[in-house]
C-alpha cells in the first residue's frame, strides 16, 4: 500500500512532465477542428497545402508552448493544514483550500491522459464543482498517493486521528455489474438521442448536402428522378419502407443505449470501504469515487415503465459534494431490490418495511388538483363549440373534436385516481419516505437529521381547504410531500425539527 | 400524533405559536417603495390627460384608484401577513398574501448570517437578516422588516447558538 507520509510535507510540487503533453493534445483537439473550419470558410483552403500545413503546425507549435509555460507555472503544495495551488501564465492565482473544507478526494482518467499512464485529481469542495481544484496529470501511483495523504489529513482535521490506508484490502463489494448484467442493462436504456444528434446534425450541415432535406419538394424531386419504381410499387412497398424504417430507428436506439452504458458503466465496481463506498466505473473514462457516508443526505430509488416488470431499479444518492454531473451519483445503475436492499443497509438507511404506515395526500387535494386538471380541456371544448356555432358549422361537425376534448378530460380524471392511489409518504422516527408516480414510481428516502430546514407552502386554494405542501431543505436535492391535510404537515414538521435540534452539523 | 388533531387551521397556530409581528416602520418602507414604483405611471397619466380631447379623468383616475390600492391596502395586507417567531433554537419566517410559506431554520442547520441594510431601510433604521443554510431549497432564508438593532442582536444570538453546539 502507497505509504501516506511517503512524500514530505510543506514541499512545492510540479505535476508530471508528461501532463503538458497531454494537455497539448487535449486542446490540440478542441482548436484543430474549429481551425479547420476557419480555414475552410475563409477560403483559404482553396490555397492548397502552401497555406493549410504551415498553419496547422504554427498553431500545433503555439499550442504545445502554451502548455509547456502552463505547465511550468502550476505548482501546488500539500500543507500541515490546507492544499495550496498556484497557477496562471500571466495573472498569477493563489488558492488555499483548508483540509476541513475539502469533501473527497477523486481520481479521473479520460481516454488520452490514461494512454499516457496520466490520471486528474480532483479535490471536491462542495461549491458546485465551480470552485474545484484541480491537480491536471499526475502519474496513477502517485495520484493515488496524494488522495492517501489528504485523505489521512482530512481525517486528522475532522477527528484528530489519521487512520491506516488498509482500505482497499478490507473492502468488501456491494454491487457488481458482469458483463452479462450489463448487456441486459444496455438494452434497456434505449435510445434515440443519437438519431436526435444526427438529425440535428444534418440541420447544422445541410448546407454541405446535395439536397435540401427539410423540403418536401426536394424529396419529391428525388424520388421523380430515382425513385419512379418506388413511387409507383403501390401500397406494399410503401409499408415494407415504413417497417425498414422503423426497424433502423428500433436498431439505432438500441445501439446508443448499449454503446453509451457500455462506456458508462464497465466494469461497475460498487465496494464498502472504511472510508465510505467507493464506486469504480467506465471503459475508457474510468472514474474512482470515494463517497463518505456521512455525506449521504439521501437516497432515490428509481426505475422504468418497462424495466419495473422484470424487477430492475436504480439506486441514487443525493450527496453533499454534488456534481454538475447529472448520473454522477448513482451506486447501483440496474439491481434487483434485494441487491439494492444490502447497499441500502450499507449507507445507513433503510428500504420502507411492510409494516411502513403510508399516508396518501389528502383527497381534498386530490379533488382540487383533477378539477383544475380538467380546466383547460373544458374550456377548449367550450371555446370550439361556440366558435363552431359562430362559422355555422352543424354540431355534426364539431363532435369530433368535442368529443376528444372530453375523452382527454376523461383520461386526465382517470390518471389522477391512480396517481392518488400510488402517491404517498411515510415518516418513522427519523426516516422520511416519499413516493410519487404510477407508472415509474420514484421513491425518496431521507433521514430528518440531514435536512437543514422546513417549509409549509400553501397557494389559495390550499389555505381555503387546509391543505399544504411540506418542503424540505436538502443539501444537493430536493424533497417535498405534496397534499398533506395542514395538521398534518405540522405535525411532520415538529416531529422534523424535534430530530434535527438533537444533532448539529453547522460547523462541522 | 397530534395533542389537538380535532382544531384545524390558522386559529390553531397562532394561540399555539403566537408571531411577532415586523417593526411598525415596515409598513411604512413598503408604502414608501410602492409610492415610488407608482410615480412613472401617474406622471404619464398626466401628460396623457393634459394633451386633452378625451373626457377628463380618463387616465388619471383609473391610474390613482389602483395606486392607491397598491399604496394603502396591499402594503398593510403584506405586512399583516408577514411575521417571525425566534425559539431557543430555531427561527421561524411566515410571509405571503395570496401564496402563504410558513419556513423554520433550525440553528444548528445555519451556514452563514448575513444582515443586511439597504438605503431606504436605513432611513427607516430596519435590517434584514438572512439566514443561509446547506440546503438546494431554501438556500438562504431572509427576515426583512425588523430593526436593524435586533438583526444584529439576532445574529449574534444564532451565532452563539452555533459557537455552543459544536464545544
Amino acid at each position: 500500500m502507497s505509504e501516506a507520509e511517503g512524500t514530505a510535507p510543506e514541499e512545492w510540487r510540479r505535476t508530471s512532465p508528461l501532463s503538458f503533453a497531454v494537455s497539448a493534445i487535449l486542446s490540440l483537439r478542441s482548436a484543430g477542428l474549429p481551425a479547420l473550419a476557419a480555414l475552410i470558410g475563409t477560403g483559404a483552403a482553396r490555397q492548397g497545402w502552401t497555406v493549410i500545413v504551415p498553419v496547422l503546425l504554427a498553431m500545433g507549435l503555439l499550442t504545445a508552448l502554451i502548455s509547456f509555460l502552463a505547465w511550468r507555472r502550476f505548482r501546488y503544495r500539500i500543507g500541515e493544514t490546507d492544499i495550496r495551488v498556484e497557477r496562471g501564465l500571466f495573472s498569477r492565482t493563489a488558492r488555499s483550500v483548508p483540509y476541513e473544507r475539502i469533501q473527497d478526494v477523486s481520481l479521473e482518467q479520460a481516454l488520452v491522459p490514461r494512454l499516457f499512464g496520466m490520471v486528474e485529481v480532483k479535490f471536491e469542495t462542495g461549491a458546485g464543482g465551480k470552485d474545484e481544484v484541480r491537480v491536471r496529470y499526475v502519474s496513477s501511483d502517485e495520484a493515488e498517493a496524494l488522495r492517501e495523504t489528504v485523505r489521512a489529513r482530512i481525517s486528522g482535521a475532522a477527528a484528530g486521528t489519521a487512520e491506516p490506508s488498509a482500505a482497499e484490502e478490507t473492502a468488501a463489494a456491494l454491487f457488481v455489474m458482469d458483463r452479462k448484467r450489463l448487456a441486459m442493462f444496455g438494452l434497456f436504456e434505449f435510445s434515440l438521442v443519437a438519431f436526435a444528434v444526427l438529425a440535428g446534425a444534418a440541420q447544422q450541415f445541410d448546407s454541405l448536402l446535395p439536397i435540401d432535406i427539410w423540403s418536401y419538394q426536394a424529396w419529391v424531386g428525388l424520388l421523380g428522378e430515382r425513385g419512379h419504381s418506388l413511387q409507383g410499387a403501390g401500397l406494399a412497398a410503401q409499408v415494407i419502407a415504413a417497417t425498414l424504417a422503423i426497424a433502423t430507428l428500433s436498431l439505432v436506439g438500441l445501439a446508443t443505449g448499449f454503446i453509451r452504458t457500455v462506456l458508462r458503466d464497465y466494469g461497475f465496481r460498487l465496494e464498502d470501504t472504511p472510508k465510505g463506498l467507493r464506486r469504480r466505473r467506465g471503459l475508457l473514462t474510468r472514474t474512482d469515487v470515494i463517497m463518505p457516508l456521512p455525506r449521504i443526505q439521501a437516497l432515490k430509488l428509481r426505475t422504468g415503465i418497462v424495466r419495473r416488470r422484470f424487477g430492475w431499479h436504480e439506486l441514487g444518492v443525493v450527496s453533499l459534494a454534488q456534481d454538475a454531473k447529472e448520473a454522477n451519483h448513482i451506486i447501483v445503475p440496474f439491481g434487483k431490490m434485494d441487491e439494492i436492499d444490502a447497499v441500502v443497509a450499507a449507507t445507513g438507511f433503510a428500504l420502507p418495511t411492510a409494516d411502513t404506515a403510508w399516508r396518501r395526500p389528502c383527497l381534498r387535494y386530490q379533488i382540487d388538483r383533477a378539477l383544475l386538471l380538467l380546466v383547460p380541456p373544458c374550456f377548449a371544448a367550450l371555446a370550439v363549440t361556440s366558435g363552431g356555432q359562430r362559422l355555422g358549422l352543424g354540431s355534426q361537425a364539431m363532435l369530433p373534436a368535442v368529443g376528444a376534448l372530453l375523452a382527454l378530460a376523461a383520461l386526465i380524471f382517470v390518471s389522477a385516481r391512480f396517481r392518488w392511489r400510488h402517491d404517498r409518504y411515510a415518516v418513522e422516527g427519523v426516516r422520511i419516505y416519499v413516493r410519487r408516480g404510477w407508472l415509474a414510481p420514484r421513491l425518496d428516502i431521507a433521514s430528518a437529521i440531514r435536512l437543514q430546514s422546513v417549509e409549509i407552502v400553501q397557494g389559495p386554494l390550499a389555505r381555503r381547504r387546509s391543505y399544504a405542501n411540506l418542503r424540505f431543505g436538502l443539501a444537493g436535492g430536493t424533497l417535498e410531500i405534496v397534499g398533506a391535510t395542514l395538521e398534518d404537515a405540522r405535525a411532520i414538521r415538529a416531529d422534523v425539527l424535534s430530530h434535527i435540534a438533537r444533532v448539529d452539523f453547522s460547523h462541522s | 400524533m397530534l395533542p389537538l388533531g380535532g382544531l384545524l387551521s390558522i386559529g390553531w397556530v397562532m394561540d399555539e405559536n403566537p408571531l411577532t409581528p415586523l417593526h411598525p416602520n415596515y409598513l411604512k418602507l413598503v408604502r414608501l417603495v410602492a409610492v415610488l414604483l407608482a410615480m412613472p405611471a401617474i406622471v404619464v397619466a398626466l401628460v396623457l390627460e393634459a394633451r386633452g380631447g378625451l373626457p377628463r379623468g380618463i387616465f388619471l383616475a383609473p391610474v390613482v384608484l389602483v395606486g392607491l390600492w397598491l399604496i394603502v391596502r396591499t402594503p398593510l395586507r403584506r405586512y399583516q401577513a408577514r411575521g417571525y417567531r425566534m425559539d431557543a433554537d430555531r427561527l421561524q419566517v411566515v410571509r405571503g398574501i395570496i401564496f402563504n410559506s410558513d419556513t423554520v431554520v433550525p440553528f444548528g442547520r445555519v451556514q452563514h448570517i448575513d444582515v443586511h441594510q439597504g438605503p431606504l431601510e436605513r432611513v427607516y433604521g430596519l435590517g434584514t437578516l438572512v439566514l443561509h443554510t446547506a440546503g438546494n431549497h431554501n438556500a438562504s432564508v431572509s427576515l426583512p422588516g425588523i430593526s436593524h438593532h435586533d438583526a444584529l442582536a439576532m445574529r449574534e444570538e444564532i451565532r452563539a447558538h452555533a459557537k455552543r453546539e459544536t464545544k
